[in-house]
């Protein structure tokens, strides 16, 4: 009981960050957490052999399936914790506290009577006891479910399988179609731009520098932008500055010179209407809208994605944002970042 | 060794489980969330083999996994296939079918 | 005591009524059959055969009526032949309806009554088909009219020569289809069709009292046969025989146009001329009259339906009389004269035993003197362009000099000049009504009067005075075809008298009504006959003083008195038919059509209306989110576990 007291709470705990995390992975490892409690459990209630089971088929098997298509998937706006549907939380919570209630209701009536324990049942050992009952009484339901297994192996297959429409391109294709793109439409013809060339750590999320000062939108991989984890340049500047002088004061952008006490907003020279944003990442008076730099998108308050955005970029209105050449968030389609 | 607390456990990660199927809008979440709502299912087995003396418990526990390995196998399938053609793991996303 | 009152009451019932038990037939009237199939056979050739009947359609159709007219009277000559108590022959053609015990045959009855009819329908119609060939001529639709009119006959022998009620309504029906036809024949006139269709819905008025009648017969007698009602006739009990004759009396006031449904008859006169006068003048409105006498076993033992019928015949002689002083128009003046007619034989077949045979004896001489005059008003009509109105007539006797001749032989008749055909049978039944009912004889006897008046009126319109037709009007004598015809039924007007000799026609009927008990007048029937005279020779002079000695206007004057208004609008019948049924119908429709759109429809529309709401509403229910759906899922799992947990406690 020991390994029960000290496992459950931990178990109960990593299932409701289950609830909460935002991020699948964090889900994923959580959920690895509690199996393999459960699987101490097994053991713990003379079930050896499940508790190899869980640790191999659930924890190394299953799981694992899971990260293998969150990585195939990708991240993806679905991580996101705001409720799109009114009332589902409240609902969802009333209704598991009420299902709780009368399930602990129910079993805690339910009496058992005296706990066997299973030292009979597993006298010979349990791995031996379990084979002696699955080949004897469960024979059939056991090779019913083998039959099951391949079944849902051929159709994983069949699902998962995607059949080649056109011929695959090589090389020469893939060339051609780019001098067409550029012909047609004007697309870059190079490689898009590194990133960010102040490589302090993995300078992969740090956005590379136009010459004007501005960031250049395709030197990220669109994951880590789609994910929010890019750092902008000028937060970037203020980390090398920062560490240079090794303090923690706010400096100010552009030359590493501490930024004068904010009287306002102050006032961006790239886009009229815009202004940079304010040290703690707050908005700055008068200027509600956030701009994506790396994105080119723009959000308005209320907007689907906006509290969960990090604007490099404060306008005090959709119009000068879009002046400014940027897209209002959910115009797009077709983008990995599923905005909409 | 009692066993009311474990069937209390199972039921508090049953309910959890239950309760993420409903709030996280991720497939591939959600389908964590009923492996745990199995899991609590398989708990409860366990115990209920313990108190009883035999192995049918543990017997039914084990054809629970192999179930739900086949079930995750085919349900994370389809996850692929809609998220190939929708660009999207958001269970709200499949909304189309309604009034 | 049920048998007490059963003797008690045949005692107060004072006559056994003549019981119907016709032989087979044989010999000639073995041919019974063919006399209604020929006509039928001349109806589905010109109906069935279209266009490629043109030609020779009509003859046909004229030949084959004469032909039953032949064969009618053969049959009578072989009947006169016979002693008196073998003149009912009946003749059984097929089983035509069986149910349980209740059998219908399609069996024919020839007897002394149907004798006469058979003359009369075949005999005026065979003279109408002659005159129509020459009055249809120039009409498009000739062909169609002369089936139509064959159609008409045969279902007219049917209804007098049917043995069974169920026969007789077959045939009832079957005029009253062919009388809508042939009032809207000119159907592109919007006044014909309104015409037929009023006389159509009128009629079916009375043939709902015929279907009930019938109905209530079987129901009490078991059979509807002629042969087996009059059988048990003296079984039956008052109320039944009560209620069976004022049904068929509501039956013969549909088809005779007698008081309250005798709007249509007027209107019905849109009708082509033969037609008013084959149908609506000698046959089909005397069909009520024949029901009457055909069901004497019924009124004899049922006075208060027998009362009513004379009650109905006394207003109605007068009321059609009174239209007839009014009208200007030719054949409406005529038709209220037929009403008024008609009248007079309902008032006679109303007085029992003894007047059965008068009434039958007015209706053929009626027959022939209407008939000759309605071809005669037909004749002026087409000498004049179809001007149908008598101010625009005027000394036509100089123009028309045969039409005049016949029409005046026709006039003598009809108002009881001494010798003439209707002196003897009008005579005869104002006596009887006198001899029964002062107040009916007194009804009868001014009735004659009116009569004298407005057909000297009509007489004094339409052939003296000056010429007041329009100028491009030219009346020239009609064809021969129109002419004959007029001749010989004017010959008939003037001999029908003629029947009555040595009272041949009162022992004729016998063997069908029952003995002639004789009935004795305070005064001898020859000074009777002059009283009745002198009356029609009042109303011939006032005739004479207000219409003979003045210039007629072509416009009828406005500025008249209550009574001349009244008249001219058929004495409001058609406004107090329009106040109480037509108008309460009408209301009673936009209520129960309103109550229907608002309550019915509305409290249907409701519940559709309501569920589609609810359905709007819960629908919202099916948003597609997944998991939503799954919330109600969880919430039945959570309550499968209460119930258990309830069940368990």
């Amino acid at each position: 009981m020991i390994a029960f007291w000290i496992l459950a709470p931990v178990m109960v705990v990593c299932a409701l960050g289950i609830l909460v995390v935002r991020k699948a992975v964090h889900c994923a490892l959580l959920l690895a957490v509690v199996m393999i409690s459960l699987a101490v459990l097994y053991a713990v209630q003379d079930a050896p052999f499940l508790f190899a089971v869980q640790i191999i088929v659930y924890t190394g098997a299953i799981l694992m399936l899971f990260l293998f298509v969150l990585m195939l998937v990708g991240v993806d706006a679905s991580d996101s914790l705001v409720e799109t549907i009114r009332g589902q939380r409240a609902v969802a919570a009333a209704m598991g506290l009420a299902f709780l209630v009368l399930l602990t209701l129910g079993v805690a009536q339910v009496s058992v009577g005296v706990d066997q324990g299973l030292e009979q049942a597993n006298e010979g050992g349990n791995v031996p006891a379990i084979a002696r009952v699955l080949f004897t009484r469960y024979v059939l339901a056991f090779e019913v479910t083998s039959a099951l297994l391949i079944t849902a192996a051929l159709g994983a297959m069949v699902l998962a399988h995607r059949e080649r429409l056109t011929p695959k391109p090589n090389q020469a294709d893939w060339a051609a179609q780019r001098m067409r793109d550029f012909a047609e439409r004007g697309t870059h013809l190079g490689p898009l731009p590194p990133p960010g060339t102040f490589a302090r750590h993995n300078a992969v999320d740090t956005p590379a520098l136009l010459p004007d000062g501005s960031t250049a939108p395709g030197s990220v991989p669109r994951a880590l932008a789609a994910r929010g984890t890019v750092r902008t340049a000028p937060a970037h500047e203020i980390d090398v500055i920062s560490h240079e002088i090794g303090a923690d004061a706010p400096v100010g952008p552009m030359g590493g010179l501490p930024a004068p006490p904010a009287e306002g907003p102050v006032q961006s020279d790239e886009w009229p209407g815009s202004v940079r944003p304010l040290p703690d990442g707050s908005e700055p008076e008068g200027h509600p809208v956030k701009g994506n730099k790396v994105s080119g998108l723009f959000h308005e308050p209320g907007g689907r994605w906006y509290a969960q955005t990090r604007a490099e970029v404060w306008f005090d209105s959709a119009d000068s944002a879009e002046a400014a050449g940027f897209t209002r968030a959910g115009s797009r389609s077709g983008t990995t970042t599923k905005e909409d | 060794m009692d066993t009311t607390p474990f069937i209390v456990l199972s039921a508090i990660l049953f309910s959890i489980g239950a309760v993420g199927v409903l709030v996280r809008r991720n497939a591939i979440v959600i389908f964590m969330c009923v492996e745990l709502m199995l899991n609590a299912g398989n708990l409860a087995l366990i115990t209920f083999a313990r108190a009883n003396g035999d192995l049918d418990g543990q017997i039914a526990a084990f054809f629970v996994m192999v179930v739900a390995a086949a079930e995750v196998v085919v349900g994370l399938a389809i996850i692929m296939t809609i998220f190939r053609t929708r660009r999207s793991a958001s269970v709200d996303d499949a909304s189309l079918l309604k009034y | 005591m049920t048998a007490a009152l059963t003797s008690a009451l045949t005692s107060v019932v004072p006559t056994e009524v003549p019981v119907v038990d016709p032989s087979s037939a044989d010999g000639v009237l073995g041919l019974l059959w063919l006399v209604i199939a020929l006509p039928v056979l001349g109806a589905l050739v010109l109906l069935v055969g279209g266009r490629r009947t043109n030609a020779w359609g009509p003859g046909l159709a004229t030949g084959l009526v004469f032909g039953s007219f032949g064969l009618g009277v053969a049959m009578f000559v072989e009947i006169l032949s016979r002693s008196e108590d073998d003149r009912q022959v009946g003749q059984h053609l097929w089983t035509w309806i069986s149910a349980g015990q209740w059998q219908v045959g399609a069996d024919l009855l020839y007897d002394p009554l149907s004798a006469l009819f058979v003359l009369l329908i075949t005999g005026v119609g065979g003279l109408i088909h002659v005159y129509s060939l020459g009055y249809m001529e120039h009409d498009a639709r000739k062909r169609r009219f002369f089936g139509y009119l064959n159609l008409f006959v045969a279902a007219m022998l049917v209804l007098v020569l049917a043995a069974d009620y169920v026969g007789t309504f077959l045939g009832w029906e079957g005029v009253g289809l062919a009388s809508y036809l042939l009032i809207g024949f000119w159907q592109h006139k919007p006044s014909a069709a309104a015409a037929a269709k009023k006389a159509f819905v009128i009629n079916r008025v009375g043939d709902f009292g015929m279907a009930l009648g019938v109905g209530l017969i079987f129901a009490t007698f078991g059979t509807t046969s002629f042969a087996g009602v009059s059988e048990a006739a003296g079984r039956a009990s008052d109320g039944a025989l009560i209620a069976i004759g004022f049904l068929l009396l509501l039956a013969a006031c549909g088809k005779s146009a007698q008081f309250p449904l005798q709007a249509w008859l007027l209107d019905a006169m849109e009708g082509p001329t033969p037609v008013s006068a084959l149908i609506h003048a000698a046959t089909m409105v005397t069909a009520g009259v024949y029901l009457i006498v055909r069901s004497n076993f019924i009124f004899e033992l049922a006075p208060a339906a027998r009362t009513g019928v004379i009650v109905i015949g006394c207003i109605t002689l007068l009321y059609g009389a009174v239209i007839g002083c009014a009208k200007d128009d030719i054949k409406k003046v005529l038709a209220g004269s037929t009403m008024s007619q008609i009248g007079y034989m309902v008032l006679a077949s109303g007085l029992g035993v003894a007047g059965y045979a008068f009434a039958i004896f007015h209706l053929l001489t009626h027959g022939f003197f209407k008939a000759n005059m309605f071809l005669g008003a037909g004749s002026t009509m087409h000498g004049t362009d179809d001007d149908v109105d008598m101010r625009h007539y005027g000394l036509l006797r100089k123009a028309m000099p045969v039409t005049f001749l016949t029409f005046a032989m026709g006039y003598l008749a009809i108002i009881g000049f001494p010798g003439f055909s209707g002196f003897w049978s009008k005579d005869k039944i104002i006596e009887t009504a006198f001899a029964q009912n002062p107040v009916a004889g007194a009804c009868a006897l001014v009735g004659a009067g009116v009569t004298g008046f407005y057909m000297t009126r009509l007489m004094l319109m339409t052939f003296f005075g000056k010429e007041r037709w329009e100028p491009d009007v030219h009346p020239h004598e009609s064809p021969r075809t129109m002419t004959v015809p007029l001749v010989v039924l004017a010959a008939l007007s003037v001999l029908g008298g003629v029947l009555l000799l040595g009272d041949w026609i009162v022992d004729f009927l016998a063997p069908v009504v029952g003995e002639h008990e004789e009935e004795h007048l305070a005064i001898s029937p020859l000074a009777f006959s002059a009283i009745a005279v002198v009356v029609v020779a009042v109303g011939v002079v006032v005739a004479w003083l207000t219409v003979g000695r003045r210039d007629v206007p072509r416009e009828a004057p406005q500025d008249v008195s209550f009574v001349t208004r009244a008249a001219r609008n058929e004495l409001y019948g058609n406004e107090v038919n329009d106040a109480l049924v037509v108008t309460p119908t009408m209301r009673t429709i936009t209520a129960l059509d309103a109550a229907d759109g608002r309550a019915v429809d509305g409290a249907a529309e409701g519940v559709a209306r309501s569920v589609g709401g609810l359905s709007a509403v819960s629908r919202r229910l099916q948003n597609g989110y997944v998991r939503s759906y799954a919330v109600a899922l969880l919430a039945g799992a959570a309550l499968v576990v209460a119930a258990l947990l309830v069940v368990n406690l």
